[in-house]
């Protein structure tokens, strides 16, 4: 398979990257690590006449602290996560969603710029960023602006970036320390996207839920953040009835495509499940 | 469009060459560099028979564009042998466990097994069938690929192996 023909270019700097996209317009598209793109372009189902590299900027690399939130470079790959001691120490949900991304060799190359910013419901990482109420940062021709992860979804492949725009960093509240955190994915097999998957990050103080926070993933056109079932959960004890309640408003506001990947009403059964073992995980993890 | 100038390390050698930005790595390995140990087996990212080694990570070279590979360090299975032309310690893995049959997936499952074997030295046999899920193997049910596996580190290790194939 041989895609289109196109330019490729590839800028040093952030501003360099943004000047070239603002240009290119409609016909210039930024390549992270390509695990994505590439294969739509191999199929001809983009076929884009510039592909705008971001391997070469150093700045869009790297995990750090600032402050009370972590700040991670949009090149950064899953494979990076995964090594993080700063993120396995601070922030262990994404390196327990990470390890079930794809496999190994796309790991390496595929990174979380791409996954949140390329607006495909099948990745795992943007209900993760909802779940966690993460922010982007973005950069265009008229400066730089910060979105909410729970704002960024507006449907398949369709996002608040706008043309030109690149997304150089992904900022997450640091988790309160003690949190119970999981990310339990349905998929038929290993590469595969969710059949239904479920982020939850809560936090326990007397044997209750003190706050919760969960995403849904593949159960709809965007990631969900599952607002009313969190609420029902927070001050229970997580005990069966209130989980069987919140289970119910989560998947009360699923809408997934039926697919190769089973009928609509499985899908959204498999995203309760998936809710109800994560809960499970994360209660077992925190403290408190 | 206009081909770009790449130059990289292939196999410890330098090469310079013109390339197509479409021009996908495999392509360039195989009709270029007449390097046919890599193959091209689904062409969509995941049967891992064309995985390589570039800059100390296993990347599937039908997903990436030569001209990313611009500047970096690739090994193929052509150049995994030891110096002195005696097999690498997977490839003899590979022989003595029955690790292959057709042989199709064998260069691309031996460069994976090279870079799960450098970033852990003593792997599990769970932690060896998580780092090669991204290899498909039709033929040997993965028994004896794990079997292979275990054989190099353990060789590698200076322990050697007592267990035989299946």
């Amino acid at each position: 398979m041989i895609p289109a023909a196109f330019n490729y270019h590839r800028p040093k700097s952030v501003q360099e990257a943004v000047a070239l996209l603002a240009e290119l317009g409609d016909n210039g598209r930024a390549l992270a690590g390509g695990h994505s793109l590439v294969p739509m372009m191999k199929l001809r189902l983009a076929s884009p006449g510039n592909l705008v590299d971001l391997a070469g900027i150093g700045e869009l690399k790297g995990v750090r602290a600032d402050g009370n939130d972590i700040v991670i470079g949009a090149m950064t790959t899953q494979h990076e996560l995964i090594a993080s001691n700063l993120l396995t120490d601070k922030i262990p949900l994404l390196s327990e969603t990470s390890l079930q991304i794809a496999d190994p060799q796309i790991r390496y190359l595929g990174t979380l710029g791409g996954n949140v910013a390329n607006g495909d419901p099948g990745n795992d990482m943007p209900a993760v960023m909802v779940c966690l109420g993460a922010f982007y940062n973005v950069t265009g021709k008229s400066g730089e602006r910060r979105i909410a992860a729970r704002e960024f979804y507006k449907g398949t492949y369709l996002t608040a970036l706008e043309t030109g725009e690149v997304l150089t960093a992904v900022r997450i509240p640091t988790p309160a320390a003690g949190h119970g955190w999981a990310y339990e994915k349905l998929k038929r097999k290993v590469g595969d996207y969710a059949t239904a998957a479920a982020a939850v990050m809560l936090t326990m103080k007397g044997g209750k839920v003190e706050s919760c926070s969960i995403g849904l993933t593949n159960v709809a056109d965007t990631p969900l953040w599952a607002k009313e079932a969190a609420k029902i959960l927070t001050g229970s004890s997580l005990d069966a009835p209130t989980i069987k309640k919140a289970v119910a408003a989560a998947e009360a506001i699923t809408s997934p495509a039926s697919d190769a990947r089973g009928p609509a009403q499985y899908r959204t059964k498999m995203a309760g499940v998936m809710l109800t073992r994560a809960l499970d995980r994360a209660k077992s993890r925190a403290r408190g | 469009m206009a081909k770009s100038q790449i130059e990289l390390k292939v196999n410890g050698k330098s090469v310079e060459a013109l390339v197509e930005p479409r021009t996908l790595l495999i392509h360039f390995l195989r009709d270029q560099l007449n390097l046919t140990g890599p193959h091209i087996g689904c062409e969509t990212s995941h049967c891992g028979a064309c995985t390589v080694d570039l800059d100390g990570k296993s990347v599937k070279s039908c997903t990436i564009f030569a001209v990313q590979a611009n500047g970096a360090d690739i090994r193929t299975i052509e150049g995994i042998a030891n110096a002195d032309g005696t097999l690498h310690a997977i490839q003899e893995g590979f022989r003595e466990m029955h690790g292959l049959q057709c042989g199709f997936c064998t260069p691309g499952m031996i460069m994976r097994a090279y870079r799960l074997l450098q970033e852990n030295k003593n792997p599990s046999e769970e932690e060896i069938r998580f780092g090669i899920s991204g290899n498909l193997c039709r033929c040997t049910g993965y028994q004896n690929i794990v079997k292979a596996i275990q054989f190099a580190a353990a060789k590698l290790n200076g322990v050697p192996l007592q267990e035989a194939a299946e």
